[in-house]
């Protein structure tokens, strides 16, 4: 009996197996997308030399066949992008790729974060006014989601054109413009998403509709809120990207990609790297989120999402 | 609260509730409802599902607006007495806040109110002792059993001392060993309280058990088809539930829950006893 009761994990002891589980999950499927990678450049890449960038090093195997889609160019080995970090960002800069990808990234997080927070609030407005009205409701929802099928590509040079090329603002406006729609759409189901017996709670205390929002419609609706903050958090990085290559920008992540790309002939792992950078700076984003997420809900039921 | 003690805590007066859905669905939930309940009375109010009677709960509370007739509360319609807070709510599920600790729930009523931090907290306490869960404060709802949970619902309800609590099936989810011990709860608070309690059952020795009157309803639509007064002796305890009287009041609770199909003279002498049954 004694050990049978042992060996019935806590709730915590199985959260924690899970999270185990879950860092295990990602770290092998970052493992066979390596695999991967490397296999398909072993088949049909091109000749293998030593990692590094010394010319004239030997072929040290030649793959029996050429995918062009498998060349040095287009898919440097892997090894290759992660020295790459290490060599300066340009011929005799005294930062290397590593530190100026993470400036960049600093950058673009801090209009990212301008734009998700500036979005949040008007998402969770128009929400609060959505909720209360249904006549703003069906007015103005439509709107909300037309707003969305337009391609932020279209829009982000009118937006900067607007406010003026290289200001900061136009960046912030397009990763507002970008979150706040999930977060509205969000919030319309998670301000209603009380129990409704509570609501009769809530009246037969004649409560009034502030206290009605504040302690029962706001905290309800928390894990939805959440939900959208973190497809808000990486929509926002996007939006602050497109923005920056786009906006004239000198400075962040956007920039990095088109000066990257225009020399990509020349060194095709430094635009992966950039890509890594952008991919680690959304996950790092979403990941905040998630620990303010962990603190908020502390003992609450919580969406998974995805 | 000088109300004169010979006035009723509800007065229902031809209360009918029809609810419409659509344009030619319409469902009759109450017909001719007259109903009065006198101060620190238990009553409940007992019939098959769809009979009206949670209806009629939320039509006392003002959570409802009656299609015609008129609901006193406290000699004042119902919607002024919920915007006076005279009303406390228990629902089948115990409805707690989870981002609220236990004593935090409780004192949700209080902050409405507009109540001092110091005396919510006191008051909090004060309510958690009596339903037994002092030791609680702190916890969150989720660590608490239903039953627990249940009387912290019940906490909350009384914590700003409403003239009227309104039980809408509170015992229901429970299992019966459970429920049993909540039915000798809530008669212990009834009994040190004095607040009137108007309980919504589909139990019938909950019922007979818990209440001074018992009122029975039909469906289809809603009617009073009789008013049955429990004489048992108080305090009521286990014993209470083995004596012959008990199994008697039971019986006749049955038999009139049986006969669905109350005539018009039967409502009509319904009305008759139930004006005779005002108690002071």
């Amino acid at each position: 009996m004694a050990t049978a009761a042992a060996s019935v994990p806590s709730r915590s002891a199985t959260a924690a197996r899970g999270r185990g589980r879950g860092i295990w999950a990602v770290v092998g499927l970052v493992v066979i997308v390596l695999i991967a990678w490397e296999g398909v450049k072993f088949i049909g890449g091109t000749p293998w030399r030593s990692p590094g960038f010394i010319p004239g090093t030997p072929v040290i195997w030649n793959p029996p066949f050429r995918f062009p889609f498998a060349s040095d160019l287009n898919l440097p080995h892997v090894w290759n992008i992660a020295l790459i970090f290490f060599e300066p960002w340009q011929r005799g800069a005294d930062r290397n790729v590593a530190q100026f990808l993470f400036d960049a990234a600093l950058y673009t997080w801090k209009e990212a974060f301008l734009g998700f927070a500036l979005g949040t609030l008007i998402g969770l407005a128009l929400a609060t006014a959505f909720v209360h009205s249904r006549w703003l409701e069906r007015s103005f929802v439509p709107f909300v989601v037309a707003s969305q099928t337009i391609p932020i590509i279209a829009l982000s040079p009118l937006i900067v054109f607007a406010l003026g090329a290289k200001n900061v603002v136009s960046i912030v406006v397009i990763a507002t413009y970008l979150t706040f729609f999930p977060v509205t759409i969000a919030m319309i189901r998670g301000l209603r998403s009380f129990d409704p017996r509570a609501m009769e709670l809530m009246r037969s205390y004649a409560a009034s509709r502030n206290q009605i929002y504040w302690k029962l419609r706001l905290p309800a609706s928390l894990p939805l809120l959440f939900v959208a903050l973190k497809i808000a958090a990486t929509a926002s990085i996007v939006g602050a990207i497109i923005g920056e290559s786009t906006g004239g920008i000198n400075d962040g992540l956007g920039l990095v990609i088109l000066t990257f790309n225009q020399y990509y002939i020349t060194g095709p792992e430094k635009l992966w790297a950039a890509i890594i950078a952008s991919g680690l700076l959304g996950i790092t984003f979403y990941l905040l989120v998630s620990v303010v997420e962990h603190f908020a809900l502390r003992g609450r039921t919580r969406l998974t999402l995805g | 609260m000088t109300a004169p003690t010979d006035q009723p805590v509800v007065s229902l007066d031809g209360v009918g509730k029809t609810f419409s859905r659509g344009d030619q669905e319409t469902t009759v939930a109450l017909e001719g409802i007259d109903l009065r309940i006198g101060r620190g009375e238990f009553v409940s109010l007992i019939g098959p599902s769809g009979c009206g009677k949670s209806t009629l709960l939320r039509v006392i509370g003002d959570l409802i607006h009656p299609t015609v007739g008129t609901v006193l509360v406290n000699g004042k319609p119902a919607a002024r007495a919920r915007l006076d807070r005279d009303y406390g709510m228990v629902f089948q599920a115990p409805v707690l806040f989870e981002w609220r600790t236990i004593a935090g729930n409780v004192e949700l009523p209080l902050e409405i109110l507009g109540k001092p931090a110091a005396e919510r907290k006191d008051r909090a306490k004060e309510m958690l002792d009596l339903v037994d869960l002092g030791g609680f404060a702190g916890h969150s709802p989720s660590q608490l059993s239903g039953g627990m949970q249940q009387r912290v619902a019940i906490a909350r309800a009384l914590a700003f001392e409403p003239a009227l609590l309104l039980m809408d099936e509170p015992f229901g989810a429970l299992d019966e060993m459970t429920r049993e011990r909540m039915n000798a709860e809530v008669l212990r608070i009834w009994e040190r309280t004095g607040t009137t309690i108007v309980f919504v059952t589909h139990s019938i020795p909950e019922a007979v058990f818990l209440s001074s009157r018992v009122v029975v309803m039909s469906a289809r639509p809603g009617r009073i088809t009789k008013v049955i007064d429990i004489d048992l002796p108080r305090p009521r305890s286990e014993d209470t539930r083995e004596s012959a009287r008990y199994f008697e009041l039971v019986t006749d609770v049955r038999e009139s829950l049986r006969q669905r199909d109350g005539t018009a003279a039967g409502v009509a002498s319904a009305s008759r006893t139930m004006a005779e049954g005002v108690v002071g």
